[in-house]
């Protein structure tokens, strides 16, 4: 009985607590950084894309909402001829964004995405090519891969010595 | 002492008890909030006042729709009984002095009657139902509700021996000098249990238990038959507040206010502890509830009509 009316008297008290609530539309609601909201594709600290179209993301997404076809430059670089990702499918996992070894697919802390039309909800390349590079500002695939591509040869990357010429080391 | 212009306060009590009730299902959302930390609906409206309006449009636009297994003319019917009773019990309550529908000398008896045949409404929903968990609800309501009727009835008769009246008003006046809730505590907390057990709120609201019984008696219920329902519930938590400020905190009395305002804050009052006591307390199980009825508070409110009867006997 006790323990009933104390009950009820503490949450009486609770009426001169703070109220939880955030009046979301015209108060924003705190984001973490690694909030995992609309996803984009960022650009390496040059300017140049930083997907090479390994098609990971798409293989590893649960609901397979994204899709793209892999194409490759005058230098060789790889590089989506189109990125298609379906924000109505989209779940916001994030395995995407794991499973992306160049950095490129990346989520941000932005929810506020929604549309009255379900096809405005398929976002295309140029909506999702972002300019900067996102969460990781220095890192660029090129520069440490050991890839040759036009423009960097073999042993030009970053912590690479040039490739050992294996016919001097002959007696 | 009838009032002097008896249709218009029938218009009065009619209309100012169906505002109040529907407008508590706004209120109850917000204190509820309040209480749970929450803001409740504040969109609708200036402070989301507008609810009430968006809920009435809303459930009057909802398809009104009659199960084809159910007994149809008590189906239709159910709901209409508990709505009938309460206002007929609202025909005795004196809102302030001269404001009363009818000014019956046996008031306190056609109250106790009245919301014993509330019971009615909701077995009759049970049955006609055609539903176990409606029947369910039913059986619980009409068990519970004839258990703690008795009480109900018990504990208003040490204020009868202390007023020595039945009539509501004559009780009133005689609180002139000191409340009821005084001498009658005990009467009181009996008459609160018995108030909460009347109106199947929470504590006591086994008849729906929405997580044993979907919705118990009115699970098969829709559209403004539901709204009925649900506005009858209303409507016996204004009812049980008014008459507890009736009975036991002097109705109308109160100093520079007028009796109307006095009465009305004091219903608001009780109201609120009707909601609190919801957000805070569990639903008990139905066997504790039984012998919680029959062996710890029909036992109390017999020694207290029996106190309440030899301090009257000593004083005279």
């Amino acid at each position: 009985m006790f323990s009933m009316l104390r009950s009820i008297w503490y949450v009486f008290l609770h009426a001169f607590q703070k109220r939880v609530t955030i009046q979301y539309p015209e108060e924003k609601p705190y984001l973490a950084p690694r909030y995992r909201g609309r996803i984009v594709l960022s650009r390496d600290p040059d300017g140049g894309e930083r997907c090479v179209a390994c098609n990971l993301c798409a293989a590893v997404c649960p609901v397979g909402c994204i899709a793209l076809q892999a194409t490759e430059d005058e230098n060789g670089r790889r590089y989506p001829d189109f990125f298609r990702i379906n924000f109505s499918r989209c779940i916001f996992c994030g395995l995407c964004e794991e499973a992306c070894p160049t950095y490129a697919i990346q989520l941000t802390p932005d929810f506020e995405m929604g549309e009255f039309h379900r096809q405005n909800l398929v976002y295309e390349k140029h909506d999702l090519l972002i300019d900067g590079p996102g969460k990781y500002p220095g890192y660029n695939f090129w520069r440490v891969a050991g890839v040759q591509i036009g423009g960097k040869n073999k042993g030009e990357a970053a912590h690479e010595s040039p490739p050992v010429d294996v016919r001097s080391l002959l007696p | 002492m009838t009032s002097p212009c008896p249709l218009l306060a029938i218009l009065g009590i009619v209309i100012g008890a169906l505002t109040i009730a529907a407008s508590l299902i706004y209120v109850e959302r917000r204190l509820l909030a309040l209480w749970q930390d929450r803001y409740g609906p504040n969109r609708t409206g200036p402070f989301g006042l507008l609810q009430v309006v968006a809920d009435s449009i809303k459930i009057f636009m909802k398809e009104d729709w009659v199960p084809p297994f159910v007994d149809k003319p008590v189906f239709i019917l159910a709901p209409a009984v508990i709505f009938v009773t309460v206002l007929m019990s609202f025909a005795v309550l004196p809102v302030a002095p001269g404001i009363i529908v009818a000014d019956l000398n046996i008031g306190v008896l056609f109250f106790l009657a009245m919301s014993s045949l509330g019971v009615y409404s909701v077995v009759l929903a049970g049955w006609s139902s055609d539903n176990k968990y409606a029947l369910l609800g039913g059986m619980r309501a009409a068990a519970q509700m004839l258990s703690y009727e008795v009480f109900m009835g018990l504990s208003l008769m040490g204020v009868v021996i202390l007023a020595g009246s039945f009539s509501l008003p004559a009780i009133v006046e005689a609180q002139r000098h000191m409340w009821f809730v005084i001498p009658q505590f005990p009467g009181f907390v009996l008459f609160l249990i018995a108030g909460f057990a009347e109106t199947r709120r929470i504590p006591f609201d086994l008849s729906e238990a929405e997580s044993e019984l979907v919705a118990g008696y009115h699970s098969e219920y829709s559209g403004m038959k539901f709204g009925m329902f649900f506005v009858g519930e209303y409507m016996g938590v204004t009812l049980i507040s008014g008459m507890i400020s009736v009975l036991f905190f002097g109705g109308w009395l109160g100093p520079v206010l007028p009796g109307l305002v006095w009465f009305l804050i004091k219903t608001f009052v009780f109201i609120s502890l009707f909601i609190l006591v919801r957000a805070a307390l569990p639903r008990p199980r139905f066997d504790q509830l039984m012998s919680w009825g029959w062996k710890v508070m029909l036992p109390l409110a017999l020694a207290n009509v029996l106190l309440a009867g030899a301090a009257v006997l000593l004083r005279s």
